[in-house]
């Protein structure tokens, strides 16, 4: 008879990393079967047209591969969708549906570039710090908005937050246009001071060794998405608030009888979730523009939704997910260039993942719970 | 003032269609966020099919047909595959962005517009009313009456909103929830199908992106008038009227951007209840299963 403590038989480290490895293998095979099924109809598509699928996928995933420069393209690119990325799993963690991620972006951006042009005195260090202060507060108060209506109305989250959207575009749009408009076709504002400007690491002492091209936009955008996402990613973990989050999110009824106050835990939530959003304005206004461009986003606050669907909203995940769609964005430019494929295709394939990786998803929780259930 | 109440008919058709089609999805408990989607695709299809074919009638069949599509396939993510209502509907939105504009690029090589359509022509003993108010408006304007007695007064109206508001009652009654489900998702895509066919002939060629946020606004009309045609077809009515308010009206003082925000506000209001209420079929956006 085995000894029940040596069950398993294997040292402690090789038991984590065979855990580890279960998990990768039970998370991964799903958005990457979604992947292969959604470049499959991709290809399918492709060959209609008259082109090769593989030079297409080629195009779409070498520049990216061949250089530091052209990886750190696709880093800038992943970036915005880092952040709304988190912002949606963050809600999620509560059980709220983030869908307000574009407008709350555009508040974040927008504040940021109000607070850096109306404080031009202000000395380096203060600058930078109230500059992505003022892009958090921005977000945080459209996220807050329809959490506070979640809480205090019991008014789904949902309908909220896509009405926020739209009130964003206009506000922001109607500030620009009546307040701060520079001479131009699309109404931007004028350019932030120096002392608010984040300078692309391609100009400063690490790019030549880091052999990036002068004209690369990488910047500290990319580390402050990555340190939201460890600190996401420990609070998940670790942190009190993470608990809270989860226990509101699985069962708030139960929640309650716990004794946590699940109105301010999904208002903080909403206020969190809209601050990371809005953290886009870092990226957008501080670093890359130096001011602040009507309508600026396509769609970056729903692509969020996209990765985190992705990422299974953990933040590794959300990270990988975001790194995908990047090389799909900046691939979209040479397909553009060398074949007769439209770039627009990079979008289908974006929309056609998430329905795969939803449905598959789906299928895939279904048939464990059967196999849990026949056990 | 004749020429802006034309004007807000005009605006308020699609909103209205797509409004009316909203209703049927969600009185069944399936919330459609891909109302949006199914305005753009309508509008491309139709386009096209008017464009190859030089008859608008059979563009507005074609966009039907697509809107029916894309609404069965809503159908099929949210009710065969269980994905959550709200995802697929986001999803669905984006893809039929990429794939219009993909397919503006195949059919007519142009990333922004289509070639110019005809449209309706009207006969002409009736001219004079039909070029102000085109013949889909009044379709639309008779949908809702129609809609109202399906819903109120039908067989099919009684077992959408009894799934709608209590699945498990329905489904002990033996009514087949999911296919009750499905006959109201696809008849939201045939209504927000013509509405988007509306977009693209009333404008005469397709443009980029061209539903821009209606099927929001139709989603926002429809829970702003609770649910109900004669408040779907009340608040389409006020939407289409400040949306074209600003062809109109120059008033210095209100700028066009605050007129346009007023129905994502008015919702927001209704929604909380500050001027009654607005509360949606009890089981909306909950799936049901079977065991």
């Amino acid at each position: 008879m085995p000894d029940p403590k040596l069950k398993g038989g294997l040292p402690p480290i090789a038991a984590w990393l065979r855990r580890l490895g279960l998990i990768a293998v039970e998370s991964l095979w799903p958005p990457l079967l979604a992947l292969a099924l959604s470049f499959a109809v991709g290809s399918v598509i492709v060959l209609a047209i008259g082109e090769s699928p593989l030079r297409v996928l080629s195009l779409i995933f070498l520049p990216g591969l061949r250089s530091v420069d052209g990886f750190a393209h696709v880093l800038f690119s992943a970036t915005p969708l880092i952040f709304t990325g988190l912002s949606v799993a963050y809600a999620f963690r509560a059980g709220l549906f983030n869908i307000g991620g574009e407008g709350q972006l555009y508040m974040g951006a927008f504040l940021a570039a109000v607070v850096a042009l109306s404080l031009p005195e202000a000395p380096r260090p203060v600058a930078m710090i109230l500059g992505i202060a003022a892009a958090a507060a921005g977000g945080a108060i459209w996220g807050f908005i329809p959490g506070w209506l979640r809480a205090r109305f019991g008014v789904h989250e949902v309908i909220n937050t896509i009405m926020m959207n739209f009130i964003a575009v206009g506000l922001t749009g109607y500030c620009v246009e009546y307040y701060l408009q520079e001479s131009g076709m699309i109404p931007h504002t004028a350019v932030i001071p120096e002392a608010f400007q984040l300078i692309p690491f391609a100009r400063g002492p690490v790019g030549a060794w880091l052999g990036l091209n002068r004209a690369n936009p990488l910047g500290f955008s990319i580390i402050l998405a990555l340190l939201a996402a460890i600190a996401v990613a420990f609070l998940f973990k670790r942190g009190v608030e993470g608990y809270r989050l989860r226990s509101v999110g699985l069962n708030p009824q139960a929640a309650r009888y716990a004794g946590i106050a699940v109105g301010r835990v999904q208002m903080r939530a909403m206020a969190v979730a809209g601050a990371l959003a809005g953290l886009v304005g870092v990226h957008e206004v501080l670093l890359y523009r130096h001011r602040y461009l009507d309508n600026f986003s396509t769609g970056l606050g729903f692509l969020g939704i996209a990765v985190a669907l992705m990422g299974k909203n953990h933040p590794l995940g959300i990270v990988l997910a975001a790194l995908l769609f990047g090389f799909l964005n900046t691939g979209a430019l040479e397909i553009d260039l060398f074949t007769e494929v439209p770039r627009e295709l990079v979008v289908v394939l974006q929309a056609m993942i998430i329905l795969f990786v939803v449905a598959i998803g789906e299928m895939a929780t279904r048939r464990r719970r059967r196999r849990r259930g026949r056990q | 003032m004749i020429a802006l109440l034309f004007a807000t008919l005009r605006t308020a058709t699609p909103l209205l269609l797509a409004g009316l089609g909203g209703m049927f999805s969600e009185r069944g408990g399936v919330v459609n966020l891909a109302l949006e989607g199914i305005l753009l695709t309508g509008a491309f299809t139709a386009a096209t099919v008017s464009y190859y074919t030089g008859s608008a009638t059979a563009g507005v069949l074609a966009a039907i047909l697509a809107g029916a599509l894309i609404a069965g396939l809503h159908a099929l993510m949210s009710l065969k595959f269980r994905v959550d209502q709200v995802v697929s509907g986001v999803a669905i939105n984006m893809l039929a962005m990429g794939l219009t504009e993909f397919l503006m690029w195949i059919f007519f090589d142009s990333g922004s517009n289509s070639p110019r359509v005809d449209g309706f022509s009207s006969p002409e003993a009736l001219s004079g009313i039909l070029t102000e108010v085109p013949i889909l408006t009044i379709c639309a304007l008779l949908a809702v009456p129609i809609a109202a007695w399906v819903l109120f007064r039908t067989r099919f109206g009684l077992r959408l909103r009894s799934v709608g508001e209590h699945p498990e009652a329905a489904d002990s009654l033996g009514i087949r929830v999911h296919l009750v489900q499905l006959q109201g998702v696809l008849l939201s895509g045939v209504l927000a199908g013509a509405g988007g066919a509306f977009l693209s002939l009333n404008a005469h060629y397709f443009v980029k992106n061209m539903s821009a946020g209606r099927g929001y606004i139709a989603l926002a009309a429809l829970i702003f008038g609770k649910w109900h045609p004669g408040g779907v077809l009340a608040a389409t009515l006020l939407f289409g009227f400040t949306e074209s308010l600003q062809g109109h009206l120059h008033i210095s003082w209100l700028p066009v951007r605050f007129v346009q925000m007023l129905p994502y506000v008015l919702t927001m209001v209704a929604l909380v209840g500050v001027i009654g209420r607005s509360k949606g079929p009890l089981a909306l956006g909950r799936l049901f299963v079977k065991d």
